[in-house]
């Protein structure tokens, strides 16, 4: 049984993005929310250090620069149009944030609290800047509570455990809704819409050691890309230096923020010889690099000498106590580490994903290399690549894109809404959905999804990580392909309707191979080295070829058609970047 | 939850994992009502890295021995509060217990006091009911140009109530909330808390009016349940009190 729900804007995903939007867009039009989880459970409350802008309260700062290290830390990959609006809309975003009750930590002064993080630096490189507004260190819990209780206020609607599995358009290519799996019933609703907003986070469960929610399996991107429209620059993918050894949770950059070291066996702080200026608070990219260069070169520790420490025990305890005490209690929780007195072992644990559906600046969804724009389809937040972090995301970029895309592309949907009359709906709308969910419920024996998930996570973990060559991503390409024909023939053991999350977590499995074959054959191509996308057999960053976006396309024979667009440039002008 | 003297443990193994992996058996309180109106239990055994989080046991059990095993789980480190569960008879995340503190066999059932809807999987919606009763929102429609003024005394005034994650480990350990599910319990009472104590905010007597209610703060019996069970170590019986006081000074 179907049932059929009419609004004019449906966000899809209740992370920071999709509330943000939601905040804006259900002022002006009827809006519904639908999220696989509850929207308090969403990912970005796991977010830590801060987000920024430049507030100047601690010290002088101005949005251009943090617009000049956004695009140097993104690899002059970055749009800078975009990053230009992003970090001049920081400061607005950052205060409505506080109007609302956001409990940011303080200066004796009772201001907003900054402090310094990877990557951001006063004057174009000089020295690191403090512009990193947070709460302890959990800036994304709070700024989750926060939107989600201007929700509450606002009374916005949610479909709570309501699972997207196809996105509708019509002939002529509009938004016209989409399909909803309810897990605690297993029926399927179709929501119809004026537009439609994808707001469903990252892919980082592709990789074996991840910061990720297992909830993050790339369902927006992988949705939309089935429906023919392209994914961009998905070979970048931030690999966070600190996370726990093992488990892949994620130790603030705001440590190193606040003076915590990284070392070698020798006890060396190695990253001065990498990053002689900005040292341990260099950008991401940068710093995972290093750790495996020192890994490499054997001075890693541990029986396999495959992690580094982060050292905190020089910082007053009082400091771990005040500004970090969650990465504390998680050192000590799953390593056994006492922070204040002992190295916390790290590794390089897979983060971010730059890439993703493209959009412009409002939020719109836009194709080819002309950018056209889809009517009534929007994306923001990390599945959306707009692109402001490039090659490469700077530390708390991520908190600021998704208030500030979020915003608006929730005010232009509502505009769009407001404008359009309600698209027809395609025939038999639910039929792939339908198609999709027969073949994996009515297998008796199969394939196990399990299996064929840990060897995804292990083998990109191996060969498509922070160290990526030719022969690595071609073998990856190749295992994909034997994976995607492994999980055509998967069968689940739960048949039944009943919060089938067996069921649900195949379909994740499916969207995850979406992903990572993007990811993969956008990276074979690009025979060049820029932001996180590191090819050993091609070091160097090539802008003579590569000074623009890839676009991945997948075909009608499962295959991907790669593509690109400009770079769109602006005031600064590409150079060697140094740290 | 590991205090820092508990923490003396020098192995290599916490750091590495372990080279030896542990025997643990999971008795999990089972209700599908696709197949039978009544709860049951199920044993699996099963051979898994003490240092590995339960809620990775419960995948482990889920991945290969049986699928339907239904439960909810996200960021599988604490922050998200999709798997509180009872363990060994008291709430916990099961992201939060490692494997070797609990092994050779731990007990899991549903947390008590809303319907089990499949397996470990609980109707939240009268919890969530709750706390949007509180006014769980900022009030102040005052114009500022920039951030407001607040002194890090009157943010740390709060600070405490601030960290919750809305898993429902405290409202769901409480006798009363078990014996009156009308009693609001303690996860809306602390949001409540975060902005009664919030000097930016402009409605702590609206607030005090919902809690001084019958279904509020006085049903409190002070057992403490919630403090215990709270992963996030936030002092819930004392912000209950200070609730309390509040109402009874009528001062906040």
């Amino acid at each position: 049984m179907t049932v059929t729900h009419t609004y004019d804007a449906v966000i899809v995903g209740a992370g920071g993005a999709g509330l943000r939007a939601a905040i804006e867009a259900s002022g002006a039009v009827k809006t519904a929310v639908i999220s696989k989880l509850y929207p308090t459970r969403s990912h970005t409350g796991a977010a830590q250090g801060g987000v920024c802008a430049a507030l100047g309260n601690v010290e002088e700062d101005h949005p251009e620069w943090h617009a000049f290290d956004t695009v140097k830390g993104g690899d002059y990959l970055v749009d800078q149009p975009a990053a230009q609006l992003l970090t001049e809309e920081a400061i607005a975003s950052i205060y409505e944030l506080e109007r609302w009750g956001l409990p940011f930590n303080r200066t004796p002064d009772g201001l907003i609290d900054q402090r310094r993080f990877g990557g951001h630096t006063a004057n174009h490189g000089e020295r690191p800047v403090k512009r990193a507004c947070y709460a302890a260190d959990r800036t994304g819990h709070m700024i989750l509570q926060t939107l989600y209780q201007q929700c509450v206020k606002r009374d916005v609607r949610f479909f709570n455990e309501f699972y997207c599995l196809d996105l509708l358009l019509t002939d002529d290519g509009h938004a016209a809704g989409v399909v909803a799996y309810e897990l605690a019933t297993g029926e399927l609703h179709v929501f119809r819409s004026k537009s439609v907003l994808f707001a469903t986070g990252g892919y980082g469960r592709m990789f074996r050691v991840s910061s990720n929610a297992h909830a993050l399996t790339g369902d927006g991107p992988s949705v939309v890309f089935r429906r023919g429209i392209p994914l961009e620059d998905m070979e970048f993918f931030q690999f966070h230096p600190t996370g726990l050894y093992r488990l892949g949770v994620l130790l603030s950059e705001g440590a190193r923020g606040e003076g915590a070291i990284l070392r070698n066996k020798d006890g060396e702080r190695f990253m001065e010889r990498y990053a002689p200026t900005i040292k341990d608070l260099a950008p991401r990219d940068v710093v995972s690099r290093s750790i495996y260069q020192e890994i490499r070169e054997g001075r890693g520790l541990g029986p396999k000498g495959d992690y580094l420490h982060l050292d905190l025990t020089h910082l007053d305890p009082k400091v771990l106590e005040e500004k970090l005490p969650d990465i504390t209690e998680f050192a000590r929780v799953y390593l056994q580490v006492e922070p204040t007195r002992e190295p916390v072992p790290i590794q390089p644990t897979a983060h971010y994903a730059m890439g993703g559906i493209p959009t412009d600046v409002h939020g719109r969804v836009v194709t080819g290399s002309d950018e056209t724009p889809v009517p009534g389809l929007y994306a923001a937040g990390e599945c959306a690549c707009v692109s402001v972090h490039g090659a490469n995301r700077l530390g708390t970029n991520s908190l600021l894109d998704i208030v500030v895309f979020g915003r608006r592309g929730g005010d232009d949907m509502a505009r769009h809404s407001a404008e359009t009359e309600l698209p027809d709906l395609p025939p038999d709308a639910t039929a792939r959905t339908l198609g999709m969910l027969d073949g994996i419920l009515t297998r008796e024996t199969g394939d196990n999804v399990a299996d064929i998930r840990s060897e995804l996570q292990d083998s990109m973990f191996d060969l498509a990580f922070v160290v990526r060559t030719e022969e690595s991503l071609a073998k990856m390409g190749e295992i994909l392909g034997a994976l995607r024909d492994r999980y055509d023939r998967i069968a689940i053991g739960d048949k039944g309707s009943v919060y089938n999350t067996d069921l649900m977590e195949a379909v994740e499995v499916g969207f995850l191979l979406d992903c990572a074959a993007a990811l993969v054959a956008a990276a074979e191509a690009r025979d060049e080295s820029r932001g996180a996308h590191y090819r050993e057999d091609h070091p160097l960053r090539d802008d003579a070829n590569w000074l623009k976006h890839s676009l991945a396309y997948l075909q009608d024979d499962g295959s991907i058609r790669l593509d690109t667009k400009p770079v769109k440039m602006g005031p600064y002008i590409p150079m060697e970047r140094k740290y | 939850m590991a205090t820092p003297a508990e923490i003396l443990n020098t192995s290599e193994e916490r750091r590495v994992g372990a080279t030896h992996l542990t025997t643990l058996t999971l008795k999990i309180r089972r209700y599908n009502p696709q197949v039978s109106e009544d709860a049951w239990w199920d044993e699996f055994t099963i051979q898994v890295d003490p240092f590995e989080r339960l809620v990775e046991a419960l995948h482990q059990v889920k991945w290969h021995h049986d699928g339907t095993l239904t439960f909810r789980r996200s960021c599988a480190h604490g922050i998200c509060g999709s798997d509180a569960m009872v363990i060994n008879g008291r709430n916990a995340l099961a992201c939060k217990i490692l494997v070797k503190d609990v092994a050779p066999k731990v007990t899991i059932e549903p947390i008590r006091g809303l319907t089990v809807l499949k397996d470990l999987i609980v109707d939240m919606e009268p919890f969530f009911d709750g706390y949007r009763a509180v006014l769980p929102y900022l009030v102040n429609d005052e114009e500022t140009e920039r951030e407001r003024i607040q002194s890090p005394d009157e943010r740390e005034r709060y600070d405490d109530t601030t960290k919750c994650i809305l898993c429902a480990a405290c409202t769901t350990s409480c006798p009363i909330f078990w014996a009156d599910e009308t009693y609001i319990g303690p996860a809306a009472i602390v949001n409540a808390h975060r902005f009664i104590f919030d000097s930016r905010d402009r409605a702590p007597r609206e607030r005090l009016g919902i809690l001084s209610e019958k279904t509020g703060v006085f049903r409190c019996r002070t057992t403490f349940n919630c403090t215990d069970a709270c992963p996030r170590g936030i002092e819930v019986t004392k912000a209950i009190q200070e609730v309390k006081r509040a109402i009874l000074f009528d001062r906040v």
